[in-house]
This record gives C-alpha cells, sequence and structure tokens, in this order.
C-alpha cells in the first residue's frame, strides 16, 4: 500500500510539474502557432527574417508616453481642440471602445502633460480611469494615484512618471489576465490617436523638411509591429476567430495601403561610438520620401480611423 | 476519498502557483528591474514572461532618432545573469552585454530611426542542480528627449 501510495505520489508530482511547465509556457506555445507568414514581407522587413518561433516574442509599440514625446520632441505646438473630447466617455461601453480609448485618452493625456496643462492633466487622467475601470482594471488608476497627480502638477517629471506607473499598471494586468488581445487594442488606440494629433498639427504646412512629417512616416516602421502584434491575437485560445480584432486589422488596411506609398532607406550602420557618459551613438543615414498626394492621403485615413474609433 | 482529496490540492496548488507567478512577475518588473531605468523615464510598455534556464526570447521595436533611450534587461535572482544582444536590419551586433560583464543596462540613442532586434537568452548555470531554475525576465525600455 505504501509502494503503491509512493508511485501515486510521485505521478501526481509529475503531473504537477508538467501542469506548471505547460502553464508558464503557454503564451510561447500560443505564439508559436500563430506566427506570421515572413514571406509575404521582403524589403522593409528584414529584421523579422529569422524570426525564431520556438522562443517567446514581444512586440513593442510606442506607449502613448513615448508617441506624446516624439510629436513634441519634432516641434509640434499643443492644440487642446485636437483632444478627444471629455463628452464622449460615457459613450463607450464595448471592450473594443474602452480599450481604444483608453490609449487614446492615455495619449491625450500624456499630450498635454507634456506641454505643462495642469488641468487638461487631471480630467484626461479621470477620462482614463473611466476607460480602465470599464475594463475591470481597477487598480491601474487608483484614488492615490489621483491625489499624486494634483499633488505633483508642477513637477513634470513626476507627473510622466505617473502615467508611465498607470500605463504599466494597466498593460501588465491585462497580460498577464491573459488579456493580451485588449492590451494590444489599447495600444492601437495610443498610437493612432499619436499619428492623428501630428497629422492634423502639420495641416496644410509644406512637408519638405518638416521634422514632424518625417516621424509620421517613420511610423510606417511600427506598422509592421502593429500588424504582427494584431495578427498574434486574431485567435482566441479556443481557435475561434477573435473578432475584435480581424475587424481591426481589416480596418488598418487603408493605412497600411497609405504607408505602401512611403519609402524608407536605411543605409546599414556605419559606425557605433560610446562617449565618456557611456551613452552609444548609432551612426547610419536616412531617408524618407513621399509625395504630397500621398501624404494627404495619409492624413485623410488617419483622421477617418480616429473618427470612427472615437464614436 | 483520497483520489478527491488530492484533486483539490492539485487544483488549489495549480491555482497558486500560475496566480503566485504572474503577479510575481508583475511585481518584480514594477519594483525593481524599472529602477535600473533611472533617470530615464519608462516608456510604460510591460514585457516580462517566465523563463527557464536554456530558453531565449526577442523583442522587435522601433527606436526614433533624436531620443535618448535606455535598455534594462533584469532576471529574478533565481536565474544566472541574462545574456542580450541589440541586431539591426543587416545583422550586424550592436551591443552584446556578454562583453561588457552582462551590464543589465545600455544606454543608446540613433542618428536614424530604424528597427532593432533584442534578443534574450538565460543561460544554462554551471551550478548543479536536480530541475533548471525558472524565473521572471522584464525587458524594459527609458527614454529622454535629445538636445538636437
Amino acid at each position: 500500500m505504501t509502494k503503491k501510495f509512493n508511485l501515486y505520489s510521485s505521478f501526481l508530482f509529475l503531473v504537477i510539474l508538467t501542469l506548471f511547465g505547460l502553464s508558464g509556457c503557454k503564451s510561447d506555445s500560443k505564439k508559436a502557432s500563430q506566427d506570421v507568414n515572413i514571406e509575404d514581407f521582403i524589403s522593409e522587413d528584414d529584421i523579422f527574417d529569422d524570426i525564431d518561433k520556438a522562443k517567446k516574442i514581444f512586440y513593442s509599440l510606442p506607449s502613448p508616453l513615448e508617441t506624446a514625446m516624439l510629436i513634441k520632441s519634432a516641434g509640434a505646438e499643443y492644440d487642446e481642440e485636437l483632444l478627444n473630447s471629455l463628452e464622449n466617455v460615457t459613450k463607450y461601453t464595448t471592450s473594443r471602445a474602452l480599450a481604444l480609448n483608453l490609449g487614446i485618452y492615455t495619449t491625450d493625456l500624456s499630450f498635454a502633460s507634456l506641454f505643462d496643462q495642469t488641468q487638461t492633466s487631471i480630467n484626461y487622467m479621470t477620462a482614463s480611469k473611466k476607460m480602465a475601470e470599464g475594463l475591470d482594471i481597477s487598480d491601474a488608476i487608483d484614488m492615490e494615484t489621483m491625489t499624486r497627480l494634483e499633488n505633483n502638477l508642477q513637477n513634470r517629471d513626476i507627473v510622466m512618471d505617473i502615467i508611465s506607473e498607470t500605463f504599466l499598471n494597466s498593460s501588465s494586468y491585462l497580460k498577464e489576465n491573459e488579456r493580451q488581445d485588449i492590451a494590444a487594442i489599447v495600444l492601437v488606440g495610443g498610437w493612432i490617436e499619436g499619428l492623428y494629433l501630428a497629422t492634423q498639427l502639420v495641416g496644410d504646412n509644406s512637408i519638405e523638411n518638416n521634422k514632424l512629417v518625417d516621424r509620421i512616416l517613420e511610423q510606417k516602421l511600427s506598422f509592421n509591429i502593429v500588424q504582427r502584434m494584431l495578427d498574434d491575437n486574431k485567435e482566441k485560445d479556443t481557435g475561434e476567430a477573435n473578432e475584435e480584432i480581424v475587424e481591426l486589422i481589416s480596418e488598418l488596411q487603408e493605412l497600411k495601403d497609405a504607408f505602401d506609398k512611403v519609402t524608407i532607406e536605411t543605409t546599414e550602420t556605419q559606425s557605433i561610438d560610446t562617449d565618456e557618459t557611456n551613452v552609444t551613438t548609432i551612426k547610419s543615414k536616412t531617408k524618407v520620401s513621399v509625395t504630397p498626394e500621398d501624404f494627404k492621403q495619409i492624413q485623410l485615413v488617419i483622421d477617418n480611423l480616429r473618427t470612427s474609433f472615437i464614436q | 476519498m483520497r483520489r478527491t482529496y488530492h484533486l483539490i490540492a492539485l487544483i488549489f496548488v495549480l491555482a497558486f502557483i500560475s496566480f503566485d507567478a504572474s503577479s510575481q512577475c508583475k511585481g518584480f518588473a514594477k519594483k525593481i528591474c524599472k529602477l535600473e531605468l533611472i533617470p530615464y523615464i519608462h516608456d510604460g510598455n510591460y514585457h516580462a514572461a517566465i523563463l527557464t534556464e536554456g530558453e531565449e526570447a526577442e523583442l522587435y521595436k522601433t527606436f526614433y532618432s533624436g531620443q535618448s533611450y535606455r535598455l534594462a534587461i533584469c532576471g529574478s535572482d533565481a536565474l544566472p545573469d541574462i545574456e542580450f544582444q541589440v541586431i539591426d536590419a543587416y545583422k550586424n551586433v550592436l551591443f552584446d552585454n556578454t562583453e561588457h560583464k552582462k551590464v543589465r543596462v545600455w544606454d543608446f540613442t540613433l542618428e536614424a530611426s530604424q528597427q532593432l532586434k533584442i534578443t534574450v537568452k538565460v543561460p544554462v548555470s554551471t551550478t548543479q542542480s536536480e530541475y533548471p531554475a525558472s524565473g521572471c525576465v522584464a525587458i524594459m525600455f527609458g527614454f529622454k528627449e535629445n538636445a538636437e
């Protein structure tokens, strides 16, 4: 009996070990089975061409905070009229609308904060909080966060840290609760909002020697990452199609077509220098080009996408 | 009866392990790895997973000219020092931390925006152990504005 029990205990231990291993690697196996077809991407996707399906793969999009920083560093000016209206908050009830607008409001919040718009920052943090609550991410933005924000509105570094922390809270919660699809939609919403703000700020200005235009066109590089991130989530664990993601991929097709008209040529890295502060500079040259007509089309497609996202 | 007891115990243990591992990973990224980014501003993105000795991961990201970046890659105490490389589209290795005492962070800036691939490896420990070690590995990015 003892021997039989020991055997049974050993078997049980092995089952636990095996299942624990499977639990830890769940996303790996899912990623492996859903990996993208690299044959569709040759020229501008060389970075992906030796992707190893057995490995854990992460795709990283610019976060709302990074997006807002990229816009500001390109010389953009603040225009509050461009932000998604706070009156829209009550419109969003589906998980897709809540996720898209969590990204959108967080980008607007980041944009306002970078330009020291204190009251607007509080208002947009409140709007983001409502989107997060709608997605059952109750801890992402709590009362302590709001109080900390209100007490540090004059310190931009702390405000940026608070925004970064709240976004980390929501993205980590979603990813660790098997809601990677929602986390991906949040990122897409924030990324499109960044593109919307930037394209609207360019307006009818010349695209020649325009840093903001270059920033917009360079987002073609991140579009590849958007595609792969969404492809990884277009199927649920049950094997059914994830309709929200499939629909989003379809909606983004026009943007892909518009970005396909943009040419980005980057030379091979010419040198790598590390200065006395231990910062390495990767030296290469890039040439980004598009016709004025094709840039207008990018502006139009982004405007239409954003309009549909905030409805 | 014993069978039922063991089944309940099994379910409980699995639920606890799964919850505990994921929440530890989130806490590790937020409370430990994020500190490595100071004085850079964390971008807010979360990339972390439980990896086992010998396992590898890859991350793809576009980096933009005119920004200064800090990359931090951290493994929990149970794991040997994490190895990583940063590779461009031409497959040039721009940085390999095994040539720099397996440091956890790398600060860099780019003259031209480009996509880079970051490969991460949990090396197999040299110490004798019955089971390979598993633990959280986090990949985090900080940035700051460059004066151009």
